[in-house]
């Protein structure tokens, strides 16, 4: 179907943003939007950890000092919300995937993504490893909050941001694609911003 | 094609204005035929798109207000003063209009009559509206289930669906209006924002809950609603943007 034209509609065009840099149907916000399918979690840190479970060979687990022992990135990614909000040039700090992955045996070929909460999202492994993926604890140079996602979310900029799964506990390696919350709720399975990967069947 | 109908891919679909409603000085429900609309569930939300004449593209997402209804799909917009795509939604379109949707998506903040109950809904004003499509359609089927809105609002005009609630408040619905900037004279309700202690007086124990409005709104109220001993797992929310819409 062609569009249709809406009479006297003119929209709001950004000059000031490359437009190499905003996915299809996105606009940016200089806002940091919240979206959650429940309450907040809140573990203390004492009680929190990292851990790759599933298919891996021996104990992968990190308590939060340990995580935090480990060498960190800075990361300035622009990121795109499903829900059609980008934005550009975040800040974060995070341990890289590949750190945590590495010399880790698997045979996996996909992750899931679990959280405090309940929370799951499903990735193909090699979107989360070539320095594409981070655990990341802090955004604009602050401790990451609550309602953001902290202690620690995933962080994976080159997907919708739904896959950057908030209160990140762990990634349980597996054989198959397992759909996630969203993605057994009408979402993308894979959800690439730039092919407006959003719903199922686009 | 054929690929695209068998994974159900959410295509665009025309859809034609039959119906422009004020509902408070800032709030508009628009109504709309979508011919082949394919049913939704309360709860649920569309995507609009709009189209300049050069080609330029908005879309953002909206709630949908109305209980399934054929190929009636209703949508209530608060306009945005700095918005993009709500003021031109509230202003300029009007019946014989024509915009894109896009949906029904979603399919976690969802309820229906025979998920049973008892219901806990609480809103922060424009979020009132997925909660509205839940109770017609409660309304619409019959239903029982034991219900309640607890509705934030700024003042007695600013309460969406003012008149519907007042009618649908009965046959198990209890509607709780807080007003927490201004109050009519003799007001005797609740007169500020949702706390612990307001919840406690009306949620039903063991209630599905859904939980709908501004951030920092649902942040306190689904943070009340735990630490008052609700289970999280039954506690769903959805939360607008600083940017407003749904999220935008």
């Amino acid at each position: 179907m062609s569009p249709i034209i809406s009479r006297g509609f003119k929209g709001r065009r950004r000059d000031d943003v490359p437009s190499d840099r905003v996915p299809p149907g996105q606009y940016v916000t200089p806002d940091f939007p919240v979206l959650s399918a429940g309450p907040t979690p809140h573990t203390p840190l004492d009680q929190w950890d990292f851990a790759l479970t599933g298919e891996v060979d021996g104990q992968h687990r990190w308590t939060w000092q340990e995580l935090r022992g480990l060498s960190a990135e800075t990361i300035t990614v622009d990121i795109h919300c499903v829900t059609k909000w980008s934005k550009l040039d975040t800040v974060w700090e995070g341990v890289s995937i590949d750190t945590l992955l590495d010399g880790v045996e698997t045979s996996a070929e996909y992750a899931v993504a679990f959280s405090d909460g309940g929370y799951t999202t499903n990735l193909p492994l090699e979107d989360l490893t070539g320095g594409k993926a981070w655990v990341a604890f802090a955004y604009g140079g602050e401790p990451l909050g609550a309602e953001h996602g902290g202690p620690a979310r995933l962080l994976v900029p080159h997907l919708y941001f739904w896959k950057s799964a908030k209160w990140v506990r762990g990634l349980r390696l597996v054989a198959y694609d397992e759909p996630g919350f969203w993605e057994s709720n009408g979402y993308h399975l894979y959800g690439d911003p730039w092919r407006e990967q959003r719903y199922w069947g686009d | 094609m054929a690929r695209a109908a068998v994974l159900g891919r959410l295509n665009w679909r025309a859809a034609d204005v039959v119906g422009v409603v004020p509902e408070t000085a800032r709030v508009k429900t628009i109504q709309f035929d979508v011919p082949d609309w394919p049913g939704h569930l309360p709860g649920q939300h569309v995507d609009v798109r709009l189209t300049a004449e050069d080609g330029y593209q908005a879309q953002r997402s909206y709630s949908i207000a109305s209980a399934p209804d054929g190929t009636r799909v209703e949508l209530t917009v608060e306009r945005l003063d700095d918005g993009e795509v709500s003021p031109y939604l509230t202003d300029e379109l009007r019946t014989g209009d024509q915009i894109e949707l896009r949906g029904p998506v979603g399919g976690y903040f969802v309820w229906e009559p025979e998920r049973g109950g008892p219901l806990l809904l609480v809103a922060g004003g424009s979020g009132v509206v997925p909660l509205m499509a839940m109770l017609r359609r409660r309304a619409a089927a019959g239903s029982d289930v034991p219900a309640v809105l607890l509705f934030s609002s700024r003042a007695w005009d600013d309460v969406i669906y003012r008149d519907e609630l007042e009618r649908l408040n009965a046959n198990g619905l209890l509607v709780v209006h807080t007003l927490t900037r201004a109050q009519p004279d003799g007001w005797t309700g609740y007169a500020r924002r949702v706390d612990r202690e307001m919840l406690a007086e009306v949620a039903p124990e063991d209630a599905q809950v859904f939980v709908c409005g501004p951030t920092p709104f649902v942040e306190a109220v689904a943070s009340a609603l735990v630490e008052l001993g609700h289970e999280p797992a039954r506690i769903k929310t959805e939360r607008f943007g600083a940017t407003g819409g749904r999220d935008g």
